[in-house]
Formats: structure tokens, sequence, C-alpha cells
């Protein structure tokens, strides 16, 4: 059963740290971009965007280019004594990138529909900006921004292409539900493939299922 | 003068200019902002809020400046003892109407606990009979009682001056004779001073304060 459950544990490991990576980054950035006024932005939006159009393994190789031993910040992530190449933890970036346009876009679109009086009204009742953020407009998108963190936790799950770029084939190591079910295939073990599938879609199912019921119930209810 | 209003801004759009020049000062505890849509009434309102920075002019309220252009003076809105009740009332849709309530005694980055209810709310809550009602959400609750929080919300925290935007535009025309009625009896009991805009001829007739009136973005002498 080890061959089930090392790389289930290893995905789910890799899947939340990418979530918990992507709700910080994503909700910061989509925050900032749906406050900032300049023509700049659509092409911030459409680069942030990219990682949902491009091959994973073009993104595993610009991972490779940037993070890998010889590449741009390699000598740098060395000297922290941080190594990405044929670790989980590059597995988890590579994972973060694929899923960030998912938390993003959520967000964003949250962000944008916070009535911008309710954010007047706090401020008028004396709140600072970021008492502003933390109390109105982050609970208000928490309903759009959790729906974007469970597609973004399915997605890490199944993320194939970019892992298998920087993190490799480690059975026990790098060794992600979705590489080990392509190394089954390829050695001829069915039944073993026919599991790993099995749990990866009921995984997901799961993860899809909660984003329609941790919304809070009030939110839910007054949308329109 | 109590409230010592004198503004300008030029707002420029792709399509749309307008100059707003407004001027007025008022020892009224009501003061009454009266004209047709578009006459500049809520970037009046809006500018002694502190919600837009004019171009020149200036805002005093009881002798203390809150935006003054020549002496570069622009207290940001959390700074200047003034509270709005917005036109469609801005409730806070995930809190409850408690909550609502307490909102600006919380301080921090935490909203007010749905649990613990500091007196000044309690008190307010039995003032505006929003007792029954205190532990739902804003979307759940009438026409009437939401005007009600709006203004228990606003006065929770003293302000000097009340501003509202077309207090009694959002309510259906049956309920709107009782609430003029009701904020008038408020304003007496607590000695409010208030700053009312509106379009409404029978809004200024009900409120009996001191009527200045607005048209495209100027004071009518």
């Amino acid at each position: 059963m080890d061959s089930l459950w090392v790389p289930l544990l290893l995905t789910l490991k890799v899947a939340l740290w990418a979530t918990a990576l992507n709700l910080v980054l994503g909700v910061a950035v989509a925050f900032g971009l749906s406050r900032w006024r300049s023509h700049a932005r659509e092409v911030a939006d459409a680069i942030l965007t990219l990682p949902l159009v491009l091959p994973p393994t073009v993104l595993g190789y610009y991972l490779l280019v940037l993070l890998g031993r010889r590449g741009v910040f390699g000598e740098w992530l060395d000297r922290l004594g941080i190594e990405l190449v044929f670790t989980w933890q590059g597995a988890v970036v590579a994972s973060t990138l694929v899923a960030f346009p998912l938390v993003h876009k959520a967000a964003r679109a949250a962000f944008e529909a916070v009535d911008p009086q309710l954010e007047s009204a706090g401020r008028v009742l004396g709140l600072r900006e970021a008492a502003v953020f933390f109390r109105i407009s982050l609970p208000l998108a928490a309903r759009g921004i959790t729906a974007g963190a469970l597609l973004a936790f399915a997605r890490a799950m199944g993320e194939f292409g970019a892992t298998l770029m920087i993190a490799g084939n480690l059975p026990g190591r790098t060794q992600t539900l979705s590489v080990a079910i392509y190394a089954a295939v390829q050695a001829g073990d069915d039944r073993g493939a026919a599991i790993m599938v099995a749990v990866t879609s009921v995984t997901c199912v799961v993860a899809l299922l909660l984003a329609g019921w941790l919304a809070p119930a009030h939110l839910r209810r007054s949308r329109p | 003068m109590s409230v010592d209003v004198a503004i300008r801004k030029a707002l420029r759009d792709d399509d749309r200019h307008f100059d707003l020049d407004v001027a007025f000062a008022s020892d009224a505890r009501r003061i009454v902002l009266f004209g047709p849509s578009g006459a500049g009434k809520s970037l009046t309102l809006r500018a002694v809020a502190g919600l837009l920075l004019p171009d020149d002019g200036h805002v005093r309220v009881d002798g203390q400046t809150l935006y003054d252009a020549a002496t570069g003076v622009a207290l940001p809105p959390r700074e200047r003892g003034v509270a709005y009740v917005f036109q469609d009332y801005a409730l806070f849709p995930h809190l409850t109407v408690a909550q609502n309530i307490g909102f600006s005694l919380a301080r921090g980055w935490l909203n007010p606990s749905r649990r613990a209810r500091d007196p000044r709310v309690a008190r307010l809550l039995e003032l505006f009979e929003l007792g029954g009602v205190a532990d739902s959400y804003a979307s759940r609750i009438s026409g009437g009682q939401r005007q009600r929080v709006a203004l228990a919300r606003a006065l929770v925290s003293e302000p000097r001056l009340v501003l509202l935007d077309e207090p009694f535009a959002a309510l259906d025309p049956a309920l709107r004779g009782r609430m003029r009625t009701e904020l008038l009896a408020l304003q007496q009991r607590l000695d409010l001073q208030l700053l009312v805009i509106t379009h409404d001829p029978a809004d200024v007739d009900a409120l009996q304060g001191h009527t200045i009136e607005l048209r495209d973005g100027r004071v009518v002498v």
C-alpha cells in the first residue's frame, strides 16, 4: 500500500503548501491590481494569467532557467541553502505557479465586486486603510477567494508537467500522484494506476464540493 | 458659524465636465442642501466627509478646520468626527445589526464580536427599537429598520456633525412620512447637528431647517 500512501501524502503536502502560498500571493496581487488605476494593469493581468494557457512543460522550463543550479537565481538560492531542483519544495513552486491564476482571477473578481461605498463607510467610521481591507474588503471577497483557492488546490493536486520538469520523478521524494500514475502505466502496473486515478479523482471532487459548502451561510443566501 | 463650507472642484471626465463651486455657512442645527440631482449635493457632502478632495477652499465644523487648501490641512475621513449616512445606507452585509452599530467602537483589524455587546450599542438598539433584530444580518431586515441601523451606526461614536445623503429616498412612500418625523424627533432629543441633502421638497418642509438651494454646482442666492 506504500506505493499509494507515499505519493498521496506527498501530493497533499505539495498541494496544501501551493494553495497556502497562492492565498497570500494571489490575494495580495489581486487586491493591488483591483485598486491600481493604470493602463499597465491589463498588461500585468495578462502576464499573471499566462500560467493558465502556457503548457506546464514550458513553465517548468522557465523555472529551471530561473531557479536551477546554473539558473539566473541559482547561485543566490544556493547561498540561502534553498534547493529546488529534484526536491518536493520544487514541486511546490511548480504547483504554485501553475495554480496561481485560479486564485488571482477569483480574488480580483471578488474584490472588484465589493461595493466601494462600503469601504467609504468604513473610512468615515474611523478605519485606516489596512483595517478597511481586513474588516470589509477581505470578508466580503472571502467567498470568491475560497472558491478560487479550492480550484487551485484541485489544480495543484493534478499538476504534472511543470512538476516533472523541476522536481523530477524520484519515488518517495518528489513522485506525486500524477507522476506516479504515469510511471505506473509506463511500467505496466495497471491496477496501481487505476487505484491512484480513483483517489485523485475523489480528492478533487471533494475539494470542489467543499468550495460550495465552506461559503459563509449568510453570504450564500444574500447573493442575488 | 458651526458649519462653514467653501469648496471648489473641477471634475473632468471623457464626456462630462462639472464645476463645483459651493459656499455656505450656518449655525442651524438642521441644514438642508436642496436641489435636483446633478446639482452637486452629494459631491459637497463627500467633500465635507473627506471622501472627496476639493481643489480649493475650506471646510470648518465647530471652529475646527477639517480642510483648508491655503494651509494644506486635509484631515482623513477617520479624523473628522463626522458621520455619514449613505443614501442606500451602506450597511455591512457580512455583519449583524449589532455589529454594524458597534462597528466604529472596535479598533484594529477585527470586527466587533457577535456575542459581546458594548453598552453604547445596547442603548442605541433600545433607542431605535432594534432589539428584536440585533442578531439579524442587514439583508434580512426591513427598509425602515435599515435606516435606523444606519443612523445608530453613525451616532455611536457621538459625531459633531451627521451627514445624511437623501435619507428617505430608499424608503417606500408610506414609510417616508413616519421616518421624517422620527428623524426630526431624534435630532431634537439628542440635539444633533445635521447636514441633510435632498431633492424632495417634502423633506425640506418636514425638517424645517436652514435650507440652502443648489443648482448646477452653485448655491442659488
